[in-house]
């Protein structure tokens, strides 16, 4: 089924533009402003074209920040894809088990980003935390305040622990959509576990498992409150990821040229790998687009 | 625990067994994994603050509801609650009321733009906060909404209308279009087909992102309280400050968490059975 081409389209969409536009396009223009500005005081601005961008590519925290950042949402997006997709395998598929799991896996996503933090403050301290207080019984000096690595583990945990569920969801999804044939033609053909999940699940869940890299590279990639509460980006700066670091240059030492120049650096690399995800997105979920010549 | 987790995860890929077995073992330990951290924050929310500092046990001792009740009876608590209803209930109906013709249009028409435009409304989720943040407050303390709840749900709007199309343009793409056809050929206007016919049919995916609009403007925390400060500020904002500025009270951060979650928990019931669907945008 093709679709009809009609401009007047355009008035249907026109609230969304305008109520989006509203929040998105001045705060633009502002950073772009800032980032080509150095502000001396309230009514004392001198343009100093590019000079802020050479500035923040040179910078040496920012590049800490940067890698960390990039490692950061490399190892998470590395557990999480795999952890969902299993637990999802593992997801009884009807009846009030299921209900209760789908209940259950969701909760986490609920929760505010501050309380996210919050959970794994209590939870992984020594002195009151369950986790922190596991963890000692066992003899093991564990202090994410104190500690570069286990404050590492626990960010990346906390963030597991939060955003694992989004991937399994997407993935239970998937597999419900999968018809009950596909799985009898596989056992007639006598196939193996792995061959039914290579072959059948696997490229079934390749559409939803865009969206999950999607959604979770852009999120991960901006991270910020939950860190903030847990570690505050210490201890020195090993949990100082880029949100963080840009904060305390623009609302702590009030930089804003630099920390401007680098968001809009920060803005177009999330916009240009989200960019080839969705466009794979738009060809793996439009199966109308290649059966057009079909009645 | 916590070093055990990738370690199952890489265990577990390499010998993928029906999905039954692995179940068996593998779900129950990650749904432990999944409830302590929430079962201690509700345990250690029903212990004095005493208790909690003074040693280790796996549930209260001395049972208190102290507080819970600090919280119910305290105006700044509570209107923290209430500011926070407010503007994710603004916020969800004014999504879904824009939301829900441009999903049509997107759907079912193509038009000048409208790859591009999809893509840049989906870019307005990746604009990093930390220096976006001065800006909005400047814009939105010039036009008079800065700490208002209005101002607040359409803040929001910035990342829950984007995601609302994507959802309802997922659920509404699989709704035939010979429906519309027909409906037209019986003389039925666009108005009354969109309300008498179109909104029927696709309940189900307004209920799910109804539940993803209240879900991302309840759990965001940056914006709500950059642009509020006393009217309208939300709760979890209320937590970050009441809390640091009386020392750490840990009971009571506790039972404010436990309530944040209160009422997700009560939504996600009600949609159960459309969750998963909802975060595959509607598109399997």
């Amino acid at each position: 089924m093709m679709k009809t081409r009609n401009n007047k389209a355009w008035f249907l969409v026109l609230p969304v533009v305008i109520s989006v536009a509203f929040s998105a396009i001045i705060p633009l223009m502002t950073v772009i402003n800032y980032s080509v500005q150095d502000i001396i005081g309230p009514d004392q601005k001198v343009f100093v074209g590019l000079d802020w961008f050479k500035e923040v590519l040179r910078d040496p925290d920012l590049h800490g920040a940067f890698l960390r950042q990039l490692l950061f949402t490399l190892v998470v997006l590395a557990i999480e894809i795999p952890l969902g997709i299993l637990i999802a395998l593992s997801m009884p598929a009807r009846g009030w088990k299921a209900s209760l799991s789908l209940v259950l896996i969701a909760l986490p996503l609920l929760v505010p980003f501050n309380v996210v933090g919050t959970i794994w403050q209590i939870f992984g301290r020594a002195d009151i935390g369950l986790g922190g207080h596991f963890l000692a019984s066992l003899g093991i000096d564990y202090n994410y305040a104190t500690n570069p690595l286990h404050a590492w583990l626990t960010v990346i945990l906390m963030d597991v622990w939060h955003w694992t569920p989004l991937v399994a969801l997407l993935c239970y999804a998937g597999l419900r959509s999968i018809p009950e044939g596909y799985y009898q033609a596989a056992k007639i053909d006598g196939a193996r576990a792995w061959a039914t999940f290579r072959f059948i699940q696997l490229p079934k869940l390749s559409g939803v498992l865009m969206i999950g890299l999607l959604l979770r590279f852009m999120d991960s990639f901006m991270i910020y409150t939950e860190p903030f509460v847990l570690t505050g980006g210490g201890p020195g700066n090993a949990t100082t990821f880029l949100s963080i670091y840009l904060t305390k240059l623009a609302v702590g030492q009030f930089d804003l040229g630099p920390a401007a120049a680098f968001s809009l650096v920060y803005f177009l690399i999330i916009q240009v790998v989200s960019f080839v995800l969705f466009t794979l997105i738009q060809r793996n979920s439009n199966p109308t687009a290649t059966k057009q010549g079909t009645p | 625990m916590k070093a055990a987790l990738p370690q199952t995860s890489n265990v577990q890929t390499r010998r993928i067994r029906p999905p039954f077995r692995v179940g068996s073992v593998m779900l129950p330990l990650y749904f432990m994994l999944l409830l302590l951290p929430i079962y201690w924050m509700i345990t250690m929310s029903l212990k004095t603050n005493e208790e909690i500092l003074a040693g280790f046990s796996l549930w209260p001792q001395k049972l208190t509801f102290e507080h819970y009740h600090e919280i119910f009876t305290n105006r700044a608590w509570y209107s923290g609650y209430l500011n926070s209803l407010t503007y994710v209930g603004l916020n969800t109906v004014i999504s879904l009321v824009i939301a829900l013709p441009a999903a049509y249009a997107f759907s079912r028409y193509s038009f000048q733009g409208d790859k591009h435009l999809f893509f840049w409304l989906l870019t307005n989720r990746m604009a990093p906060p930390a220096v976006f943040l001065l800006p909005f407050f400047q814009l939105y303390q010039s036009v008079g909404l800065f700490d208002t709840h209005i101002g607040v749900a359409l803040a929001h709007l910035l990342f829950n209308v984007p995601l609302s199309v994507w959802i309802l343009e997922g659920f509404i793409s699989g709704v035939p279009r010979e429906i519309d056809e027909t409906a037209y050929i019986d003389g039925y206007s666009f108005g009354r087909f969109f309300f008498r016919v179109f909104i029927p049919l696709i309940r189900n995916g307004i209920g799910v992102t109804a539940f993803f609009c209240f879900m991302f403007s309840w759990i965001e925390l940056l914006l709500a309280r950059t642009l509020t400060s006393v009217d309208a500020k939300p709760i979890a904002a209320v937590m970050t400050r009441t809390v640091s500025a009386s020392g750490m009270d840990w009971g009571l951060l506790a039972a404010a968490g436990v309530l944040t979650i209160v009422p997700g928990a009560l939504v996600i019931w009600f949609v159960r059975n459309y969750i998963a669907k909802g975060f595959a945008m509607g598109r399997v």
